[in-house]
């Protein structure tokens, strides 16, 4: 009996579910899933992405990847030139209909900044913040920092009385065991509001009819199907079982070029993919390490084919680049793209002249599951390096496996990809991967250099408030790391997201997160 | 009896202790869960105190007497990347996969035991040979090729069954089930004829050999003379005795087809304890990976103790050989 009732509640379901088709349901096949529903337990960037359309930051970045007021409406910064003062905008609701005031904002950057919270780097500068009344907080900062609002973008608030009822004011902590409310709930200010959540099958987010904002999108709901199988998610899209992807796999472009059904949005990703050295003084073969001089890091760039690695293994789609920053990013400059001039010849020479032994061997650490045809290009790479008679030995497995050997100097030569995420500007680079390792700069400086006069560019950029000289300042310092070649640019990479007909605007964003709260679906027609 | 039940149950906690004590040596392979789980930004500072809290500094031998000491309550900790109870992860997976598999299982013996029996008695016929053929191709083909052509055919071009995902589900206590509604059902079906088709043409083979061997037998010849219409002997007093082998074997593969599933259900996004499996080797979710490893090698070594305890039941020669070797 109970059965045949559950039976008729599904079908009464399905037929309600059915008389909706009306409705504009964005159906979204990612390539795989959110980690859980709380942006703070896990430092993955696709989670903090997709869940940014159920809770907003104090900023945000508009369609121009400018930074626009969200739930703050203006700032300023207080004499003592450390503290931040926000005001925030009135009348701004939780989906579970509490207000919004500054004590959500202290709850929600206590709860980021926590030990115990995985995120905490995402404020690399902050100290404390208090209520100065029910709209008005102050952030306290380590020193003077330009960044706070680029940081800022990526921390979502959550309701501070929400938290505090499901006893969920501090972040989940795997050491410990625990697991936490907000791990599968959810209660934002976005766009949108979770409706339901199965993990690895459907998680549902309805539109939110209470948002503070002028919604620019006509969605009534978006469905995050995530399908792992790239062959399966091609043949979704045509087949019409999701109406969005925003991975379509290179090598299946053509098809869903030709489908009548199906269109692809093609465009280059703000991550410039490098080669970095290692500056150590001895290789992991033990042998001494000859990449410390500058003419060899030169001669293995001279050495590669930047054109053919474009044309055969990127199939025309990638951006070739001289500089170690994309165009769109804030520091660059014409000048710092300049490429080297593919010259096997003189390659030769200068190792000759430095007087590195024929057959050299190293190990050339790359990615099986990282940047776009990794493999490929680090084959085509380390046999441009065999033709100047050195013996590279590529070493290639998934990131998980790869990850701790660069980190612990267990390998040699290697390949890292920088988009700049979060902050969308050149000081993410040059602070993470440029400057000398000492806490928190330079933690993915695996190669272990260390030039004074660049860390000393950095560091006044950090705390330099005027962005014109902070740019140049860090013009400048991007201008050593391109002189000295301390890592080799060789090009940004595609990235390709594919919609079908029944999806009418889908703006492309550069940082390869999607935006759905800017989508339309069924305008044309 | 008991001696025999006392020594298999010691073996079956031996082998569990072995796969655990593997699990552990291989993770040491698998990466470092603290690189994927902190965000570009953090500190070498932060990722140390992360390493610390989650106790990857221990040595190997605690870790690995932590580990079994909690297993054994049933406490696998929380996954790294979910941040959500182990167990209940896979509590949630395990009816998504067991359905899978049961489906999978009945479509193996519904058509490969006419298969069988059909190329067993029809041995040069067209028929016969197309069914013989057809099952090369079964067993050489792997079978996430089979599922993406499943899906090529009956999705893209027909359109008449999903690609991806388990349609709409029930849920009856803390079991969901998908076998209820009609999307449900839908949804099952490729992924279940990709996940058999191994499963078909092993049934096929292993009914074929046993009718040609059967059909030879004393039985049949005199059954045939008293006259009994030939369609009867060969379904009805072949068969039969044929069917023995095939069911242990089925039994035996239910461990097999759930570790296989892994395949079938990445290529159809099927939501099932394969996903989770996936999943967490992308992301070294150390506690789903040793929970999965464990439950897994338990149902397989409770599905061989079991038929191992039930054919010592069956046949004393079993028994009786194992207690003179005891005592």
């Amino acid at each position: 009996m109970k059965l045949r009732h559950l039976i008729l509640a599904t079908a009464a379901v399905a037929a309600l579910s059915g008389t909706a088709q009306a409705e504009n349901v964005l159906k979204w096949g990612a390539n795989r899933d959110i980690g859980s529903l709380d942006p703070y337990s896990f430092g993955d960037s696709f989670t903090i992405n997709v869940l940014n359309h159920v809770y907003e930051g104090l900023v945000r970045y508009n369609k121009d990847l400018k930074i626009e007021p969200a739930l703050a409406e203006s700032w300023e910064i207080l004499d003592d030139q450390i503290t931040w003062r926000f005001r925030l905008r009135e009348g701004v609701t939780f989906h579970n209909g509490n207000p919004f005031t500054a004590e959500d904002v202290v709850a929600s950057l206590t709860r980021v900044s926590d030990e115990s919270s995985p995120l905490k780097g995402n404020l690399p500068a902050y100290v404390s913040s208090k209520v100065v009344d029910d709209l008005t907080v102050d952030i306290t900062l380590n020193g003077t920092y330009p960044l706070l609002l680029n940081d800022l973008t990526n921390i979502h608030i959550f309701d501070k009385e929400w938290m505090t009822e499901n006893d969920t004011l501090m972040p989940t902590d795997v050491g410990a065991g625990t697991e936490g409310y907000a791990t599968y709930n959810a209660n934002g200010t976005g766009p949108f509001i979770v409706e339901s959540r199965q993990p690895d099958a459907k998680t549902v987010f309805v539109v939110n009819p209470d948002w503070w904002d002028e919604p620019q999108h006509n969605l009534d709901k978006i469905e995050l199907l995530p399908v792992n199988s790239a062959a399966t998610r091609v043949a979704a899209l045509l087949s019409g079982e999701i109406s969005f992807t925003n991975d379509a796999p290179v090598q299946d472009l053509p098809r869903l070029v030709a489908a009548p059904n199906v269109e692809v949005l093609e465009g280059v990703d703000l991550r410039t993919v490098m080669i970095g050295f290692p500056f150590r003084d001895t290789l992991t073969t033990g042998e001494p390490n000859p990449f410390k001089e500058k003419a060899v890091r030169e001669a293995l760039y001279k050495a590669i084919d930047l054109d053919l690695i474009h044309q055969r293994i990127m199939r025309g789609k990638s951006r070739i680049a001289g500089a170690t920053i994309a165009p769109p990013i804030p520091g660059y400059v014409e000048a710092l793209d300049e490429l080297p001039g593919f010259d096997p010849e003189a390659s030769k020479a200068l190792l000759t002249e430095a007087g590195v032994p024929e057959g050299l061997e190293f190990e050339f650490n790359c990615l099986s599951d990282g940047l776009v045809n990794e493999e490929q290009f680090c084959q085509a790479i380390a046999s441009m390096w065999s033709r100047i008679g050195l013996s590279p030995k590529l070493d290639v497995a998934p990131r998980a496996v790869q990850s701790p050997k660069r980190t612990n100097a267990n390998t040699d030569v290697y390949t890292l990809g920088w988009a700049t995420l979060p902050l969308l500007d050149s000081y993410s680079p040059l602070l993470q991967i440029f400057h000398s390792k000492d806490g928190n700069a330079g933690v993915f400086n695996w190669g272990g250099w260390s030039y004074p006069e660049l860390d000393g560019l950095i560091d006044a950029a950090g705390k330099e408030l005027d962005l014109d000289t902070r740019l140049s300042l860090q013009t400048e310092a991007l201008q050593i790391v391109k002189d000295e070649m301390i890592m080799i640019p060789l090009h940004q990479q595609p990235m390709a997201w594919a919609v079908t007909d029944d999806v009418s605007e889908m703006p492309l964003f550069p940082d390869a997160k999607p935006r759905l709260w800017f989508a339309r679906m069924g305008d044309g027609s | 009896m008991i001696a025999f039940l006392l020594k298999r149950t010691a073996n079956a906690v031996f082998v569990m202790l072995a796969v655990a004590l593997l699990a552990f040596v291989i993770f040491r392979f698998f990466g470092d869960p603290v690189e994927m789980m902190v965000n570009e930004q953090a500190t070498l500072q932060d990722r140390i105190e992360l390493r610390e809290r989650l106790g990857l500094n221990d040595g190997f031998v605690t870790q690995y007497t932590r580990f079994v000491t909690n297993a054994v309550q049933g406490d696998f900790g929380i996954s790294y990347r979910n941040q959500q109870d182990v167990m209940v992860l896979i509590k949630e997976r395990f009816p998504a996969t067991f359905e899978l598999v049961l489906v999978a299982t009945v479509i193996s013996l519904v058509v490969g035991i006419p298969a069988g029996v059909i190329t067993a008695v029809y041995r040069d016929s067209r028929l016969a040979n197309i069914l013989q053929l057809g099952s090369i191709v079964g067993v050489s083909l792997p079978s996430f090729v089979v599922g993406i052509l499943l899906i090529l055919a009956f999705s893209v071009s027909l359109g008449w069954l999903p690609a991806f995902g388990r349609g709409e589900t029930v849920d009856i206590g803390w079991w969901s089930t998908g076998l209820l509604t009609p999307s449900g059902r839908a949804a099952l079906i490729l992924p279940a004829i990709s996940l058999s088709t191994f499963q078909v043409t092993l049934v096929m083979r292993l009914v074929r050999a046993e009718m040609l061997e059967t059909l030879r037998a004393d039985y049949i010849k005199f059954a045939r003379a008293r006259g009994v219409p030939a369609r009867r002997v060969q379904w009805r007093h072949a068969l039969r005795n044929c069917l023995m082998p095939v069911i242990t074997l089925t039994g035996m593969q239910i461990g097999n087809l759930i570790a296989f599933a892994l395949v079938t259900e990445t290529v159809f996004q099927w939501p099932g304890m394969g996903m989770l499996f996936i999943q967490a080797v992308t992301f070294v979710d150390l506690p789903v990976m040793a929970a999965y490893l464990l439950i897994v090698s338990f149902i397989f070594v409770a599905l061989n103790t079991l038929v191992d305890i039930t054919y010592a039941w069956v046949d004393p020669r079993l028994r009786d050989d194992t207690a003179r070797g005891d005592g």
